[in-house]
């Protein structure tokens, strides 16, 4: 605590000093000659928390005797990203292949300028039909430069209680609640039905969860496709705030931070009834609610308002590379469906490949635990994506930084008018 | 150092030397003495220089551009970056913030802290075991404390609002209250730095000498008497130096208060940026934001007002600790 000053001013200081001493970084066009097939070539790959790539590496060494791949593993994706920025703006130290995820995507693309374009220096078999559309075309920037290949997805489906719908006496069969998750209308009416039949569970777990996933299926986000804040104006925000702090004031909302230690305890302590799934939740559950409560949990193919995606990620090739053939030949053969099913059997990271979702291996993928074919169901929701909302600069952070905020303030007694205000006054200051 | 006991003094005009004139060897260890203390403590200064010194002015500099973290080409700007400061509420509001959470935790622990060296120094049974004790906390690492304590103080399942309804009170929500909040933050701070300011002014008691209280109380001075005019007085320059440490350390409460949020990782201190510290939202400004010229002007107006706090401090505790008691000219 004492020293606190002095360290940031340090970092400060440094990271200032290395602006200062590399401030002519910038991106030429001039892209080194490919190394001849028997030079030998060192890659770098960076990644964080659990892509599935730990038996691939050596793989792909086999294959190519010439290359060796040096992976640099990052626990939490928070800081992770952090230092990708600051790297980007230093103009060195990023890896050759640098994996990007989606919320991070944005604030990338924005500074596309510092990427090598994939179309350009990719192998011909990293073709746009080789993912789902959705995710290839989010990776492009505004001039139509691809910085990224996508490795994989988080589509989204519900999950509930079987036993607490059946107390609350609600169908639980994954076939019979589908129509309660529609619409958005519907899910909240079926919350309120719930929460009086109940006599006052909560229905989700926390509001910012349901209403980041309102506003990805909207056709623009808080920042419209000129880049300029679109939050006041924007029929659609509004609309889900409204919705979604009607669904606050009912009693339907937990209250809970989403990943925050009282969440956690949350479902230990049967705290709310549905939750918002993306692929990768199922772990999340199994690991907090624990060994007692399987078979408690179900999850079914529906989503309120179609489909959508939380969560994923692309491997990039910055332009600091030495090597950006070499570098786009790993990426594109680390993303290609073959190798991303080993990833999805070795982590559960769902392929977002058109030929992975097809994949017995992939479809034959069950989990006891919610007692579903998870693979086949989370592929079909994958189908469901409509094209992907443009996100502009600064999207992630009025995410995180505005609307979340600004929604917890409404779950601690605000009024939903002030709380939007909060939101809008935020958001403001986010996109200066 | 070589001895010498032919030069005089510098400044005494009754040594006028009469001897013949100096040889090399006599130059030599008169340089000795001049030049040889600012060798000895020339390592702190180059180093302090380094770290402390040219960081802070360098952010000086910075505080003048308009510099996103990435931009080839920073924006000279003058003193926008503080002028824009001085009207942005939130700013303000993490002002109020951090004095109210360093008013919360410094004061209560400074008394505590008297108190209970005051409670060591008296004779105890296993004394080194207990002195030991009280310094446990602070050994702890800060992190854990604040993951640790951010649990106890959980709105819905943290062991506090368990006691309090156990005794039949209201729970409270640590993290939705500004008051609730800044309370919960200082009690994190207090039990890491109560004992080791304790054992501060433990040693500082310890050294005041037997005599005085003995003549005291030849003098028939009461137990309140004796603290007041013997041993509050011979403190001061121990206490001037606890207040000034615990000034600058609170004033830049971080750790705790980013782990007191709910939201892992944020820097908002709250859904309204309710505990929302000064140094949580400078690296909120810097590091999340990337805006690294209005990071630096809230760093430096930041130093000017630890600098000033301290200096009321400084004046403050001198008052309070002066007797006529002991007066030493």
């Amino acid at each position: 605590m004492r020293t606190i000053r002095n360290g940031l001013v340090l970092a400060l200081g440094i990271t200032m000093t290395a602006l200062g001493a590399t401030a002519c970084g910038g991106g030429g066009d001039a892209t080194p000659p490919a190394a001849g097939p028997n030079e030998h070539v060192d890659l770098t790959l960076a990644t964080f928390t659990e892509f599935g790539y730990e038996a691939l590496i050596p793989e792909y060494e086999r294959l190519h005797p010439n290359i060796k791949i040096t992976h640099r593993k990052t626990g939490q994706g928070g800081p992770y990203h952090q230092d990708l920025i600051t790297k980007l703006a230093a103009g060195s130290g990023l890896a050759d292949v640098t994996a990007v995820e989606e919320g991070h995507l944005s604030d990338v693309l924005d500074k596309g300028s510092k990427f090598n374009d994939l179309t350009k220096i990719g192998p011909a078999d990293a073709s746009p039909d080789r993912w789902l559309s959705w995710k290839y075309d989010a990776a492009k920037t505004k001039d139509g430069k691809l910085i990224g290949y996508g490795t994989d997805i988080g589509p989204l489906a519900m999950c509930y209680r079987k036993d607490m719908f059946q107390d609350a006496g609600l169908p639980t069969d994954p076939e019979q609640v589908k129509p309660l998750f529609a619409s958005w209308d519907s899910y909240f009416a079926a919350g309120a039905d719930y929460v009086s039949k109940s006599k006052g569970k909560a229905w989700f777990d926390s509001a910012a969860q349901n209403f980041n996933a309102m506003v990805n299926q909207l056709p623009t986000g808080y920042i419209g496709t000129d880049d300029k804040l679109a939050v006041e104006g924007n029929q659609g925000i509004k609309d889900a705030w409204t919705k979604v702090t009607d669904a606050v004031a009912k009693g339907e909302s937990a209250k809970l931070t989403a990943f925050s230690p009282e969440w956690e305890a949350g479902f230990k302590q049967n705290a709310f009834a549905t939750k918002v799934c993306p692929a990768w939740m199922l772990g999340v559950i199994k690991e907090q609610a624990g060994p007692e409560n399987a078979g408690k949990w179900a999850v079914t193919a529906a989503f309120p308002g179609g489909g959508g995606n939380w969560g994923g990620s692309y491997l990039t090739v910055p332009t600091q590379s030495k090597h950006p053939k070499e570098a786009a030949e790993l990426a594109a053969w680390l993303t290609a469906p073959e190798q991303q099913i080993k990833a999805f059997q070795a982590k559960g990271t769902f392929p977002s490949q058109v030929k992975a979702l097809t994949d017995p291996a992939l479809l034959s993928k069950t989990d006891d635990y919610f007692g579903a074919k998870v693979g086949e169901l989370f592929a079909e929701q994958a189908k469901k994506v409509q094209k992907p909302q443009y996100k502009g600069p600064g999207d992630g952070q009025i995410q995180e930084n505005a609307s979340s905020p600004a929604l917890k303030a409404v779950e601690q007694g605000k009024s939903a008018a002030d709380g939007w205000q909060q939101m809008v006054d935020s958001a403001k200051k986010i996109s200066r | 150092m070589t001895v010498i006991d032919k030069i005089a003094p510098e400044g005494s005009k009754a040594g006028e030397r009469t001897s013949p004139r100096p040889t090399f060897r006599h130059k030599l260890s008169r340089w000795d003495v001049k030049v040889s203390p600012y060798l000895y403590i020339a390592p702190f200064f180059i180093v302090f220089g380094i770290v402390g010194l040219f960081p802070l002015l360098y952010t000086a500099y910075v505080s003048l551009f308009k510099w996103e973290a990435g931009d080839d080409n920073p924006v000279f700007i003058g003193f926008d970056n503080f002028k824009e400061l001085f009207a942005d509420s939130q700013f303000w509001n993490a002002l109020t913030n951090t004095i109210s959470i360093f008013l919360l935790s410094s004061i209560p622990q400074l008394i505590i802290a008297m108190l209970l060296a005051a409670l060591l120094g008296s004779r105890l049974r296993g004394a080194t075991g207990w002195r030991v004790g009280i310094l446990l906390p602070y050994a702890a690492s800060l992190v854990s404390i604040g993951i640790i304590f951010a649990n106890l103080f959980g709105p819905k399942y943290g062991l506090i609002n368990d006691v309090l309804q156990l005794i039949g009170l209201d729970p409270v929500d640590w993290q939705a209250s500004r008051f609730g909040s800044h309370v919960a933050i200082a009690i994190m701070v207090n039990w890491r730095w109560t004992g080791y300011n304790a054992l501060i002014v433990l040693a500082a008691m310890q050294a005041i000498p037997k005599e005085l209280h003995e003549a005291a109380l030849i003098d028939g001075a009461g137990m309140w008497r004796r603290f007041t005019a013997v041993t509050l007085p011979l403190l001061k320059p121990t206490l001037i130096f606890v207040t000034i440490t615990s000034t600058i350390g609170g004033l830049q409460i971080f750790t705790e208060p980013k782990l007191f949020d709910a939201m892992p990782g944020s820097n908002n201190g709250g859904s309204s940026n309710q505990f929302q510290t000064v140094t949580l939202y400078l690296y909120q400004s810097a590091f999340e934001n990337y805006n690294l010229g209005y990071a630096s002007a809230i760093a430096w107006v930041l130093f000017v007002i630890i600098v000033i706090i301290a200096l009321v401090n400084f004046l403050l505790t001198g008052r309070l600790a002066r007797t006529p008691a002991v007066k030493k000219k």
